[in-house]
């Protein structure tokens, strides 16, 4: 316990000491809101005029954090921590891996809280976001959310050689995922068939409808509950069987 | 001197590639054990399997009593190893490293004491990336006493640090000896292992091809000492010949080499002395390790 306890607080100084982490995580989420907001303004939801776009839009973008650590964050650290020959060091200790990958899933879910926070916040300070219709149920879709996509970044962390090659997988991966799951806020209810189709196979897609679903109508999508805890399982399979520590 | 290593002929193979052909020795308590060879040798993947980071596919290994490939983590809990090329994340900071190393293992001490045993006490609170080569090197070894091992494994400690460094690390390393750690230093430079261990085992090709203290093996070579002495003629030379301890005279363009044994430069000197010759210039040429290699390998090694 104490060699988990020094090793998440370690390195959360480590996160908060990469200035693009601390952008991408932090800022980044916020500063779309504030720039998509200011253009596209905060008028009523074409055909739900009890919503305002912010209330659309800022439970959209909780998806964009998450699938940043997930997808960029995690695969970067600990691909460069292979290849930096940093977990070989750590394997000639009597430390157990694990506590190795589970300090990285509480950093990086304690930044991811840290960053949904803070575009929220902003979201209610400056658009009055409405308060979400099932506060409590939310840190638990939070919580399913990040740790099926944390397991999908554990996949590409496993098997990529370096943070070179991470960074740009990532992007790959993430980059078209943030266009077509609505976590960048176009819906994807108004593409055309073929993208919609597309849509439908991203996690990330099922991020976005879980969070929007409790924070407007409370209700749970058990289809993208199930669809999330899925992907987590076979992620978490895959990566167990390819993950390479050297 | 109990044992605290026993390997019996260990073999390891990666895919096609023999790493490791028959690999033997034993290392006592409290000794500097070298495991001395050329690149590719197979030196690492030896101490790899005595950390039980990897299985040999044939052989036997015990470390302080365990079995490294069933018991590793318990065995890695009395070890220190130091592993070549390994790293730290570039933002971490010397003493972060070093709190967070001490944290895994049970009843650790303090690890401050050996920030200033290592010369890193104004290091600190510098993070990784800015420290210069030789502190990196000395965090490493500080790193790996963390838990004050029984038996410390030092793979390539001084690769790249300039001789000042290199004489500074040696004579940290006799003082981790001189406190009671077994220490096994793995290093391609036969200087180092004739500077630093009290025995050696020579490896080349993944196999042991000597195995003794580097005094003992030097001493074992048919090479003998030698004079070497510039400026006098053939002639001059010749009178040194019948020399007690003399075994041959050689002269090659206008320097005199003279092999022998015994107190030879002593003899030389007192002779020419008596003769009234004066060399311009006298040195003498000891055998050394990397004889030794060229002797059991048939080819040089390059440091």
């Amino acid at each position: 316990m104490r060699a988990l306890h020094k090793m998440t607080w370690t390195e959360s100084k480590l996160f908060l000491r990469e200035p693009a982490a601390v952008f991408f995580t932090l800022a980044f989420p916020t500063l779309v809101l504030l720039l998509f907001s200011s253009i596209f303004g905060n008028g009523p939801v074409p055909g739900n005029p009890d919503l305002r776009m912010v209330d659309v839009m800022a439970p959209a973008y909780t998806g964009m954090v998450i699938a940043t650590t997930a997808l960029l964050g995690l695969p970067i650290t600990i691909a460069g921590y292979r290849q930096q020959r940093i977990l070989r060091r750590l394997r000639a200790t009597p430390l157990h891996p694990s506590v190795i990958l589970v300090s990285q899933l509480l950093v990086n879910l304690a930044m991811t809280i840290l960053g949904i926070a803070l575009l929220l916040l902003t979201a209610w300070l400056v658009y009055d976001l409405r308060l979400p219709a099932a506060p409590f149920s939310l840190a638990p879709a939070f919580v399913a959310a990040s740790l099926s996509l944390f397991a999908v970044g554990f996949v590409l962390a496993g098997v990529l050689p370096s943070a070179r090659t991470a960074q740009i997988v990532g992007q790959v991966v993430f980059f078209p995922m943030f266009f077509l799951s609505g976590a960048a806020g176009l819906q994807p209810e108004m593409f055309p068939d073929a993208l919609r189709r597309v849509s439908e196979l991203l996690p990330l897609t099922y991020v976005v409808r879980l969070v929007q679903e409790l924070w407007i109508s409370g209700t749970w999508n058990l289809t993208a509950l199930l669809m999330l805890v899925g992907v987590l399982a076979v992620s978490v399979v895959v990566s167990s069987m390819t993950f390479r520590w050297e | 001197m109990g044992a605290v290593i026993g390997v019996e002929g260990i073999h390891k193979r990666y895919g096609s590639t023999v790493a490791v052909e028959d690999v033997s020795f034993e290392v006592g308590r409290g000794e500097i054990f070298g495991i001395v060879g050329p690149n590719g040798a197979g030196k690492t993947t030896t101490v790899e399997c005595l950390a039980g980071l990897r299985r040999p596919d044939r052989g036997v290994v015990r470390v302080l009593g365990l079995d490294p490939g069933s018991e590793g983590r318990k065995l890695r809990e009395r070890l220190g190893i130091q592993l070549q090329q390994a790293a730290l994340p570039e933002d971490l900071k010397v003493g972060e490293a070093l709190d967070l190393y001490a944290s895994f293992y049970k009843g650790a001490p303090d690890w401050r004491p050996l920030l200033a045993q290592w010369g890193l006490e104004e290091k600190w609170n510098t993070r990784f990336k800015n420290l210069s080569g030789g502190q990196k090197q000395r965090l490493f070894i500080a790193l790996s006493l963390v838990n004050e091992p029984e038996l410390v494994l030092l793979d390539e400690i001084t690769t790249g640090l300039d001789p000042q460094a290199r004489r500074l690390t040696w004579e940290l390393v006799r003082g981790i000896r001189d406190g009671g750690t077994t220490v096994v230093l793995v290093t391609h430079s036969m200087q180092e292992a004739e500077e630093l261990c009290d025995r050696v085992a020579i490896i080349d090709r993944g196999r042991v091809v000597a195995l003794d203290s580097p005094e003992a093996l030097i001493r074992g070579l048919p090479t003998e000492a030698s004079v070497h002495l510039g400026g006098i003629d053939a002639e001059a030379a010749e009178t040194l010949r019948p020399l007690t301890g003399v075994s041959r005279v050689e002269s090659e363009g206008d320097e005199v080499v003279v092999y022998g044994g015994g107190p030879l430069l002593v003899r030389v000197v007192v002779e020419l002395d008596r003769r009234g010759i004066t060399p311009s210039d006298v040195g003498i040429g000891k055998p050394t390790l990397e004889d030794v290699f060229l002797e059991k390998t048939g080819k040089k090694i390059r440091d």
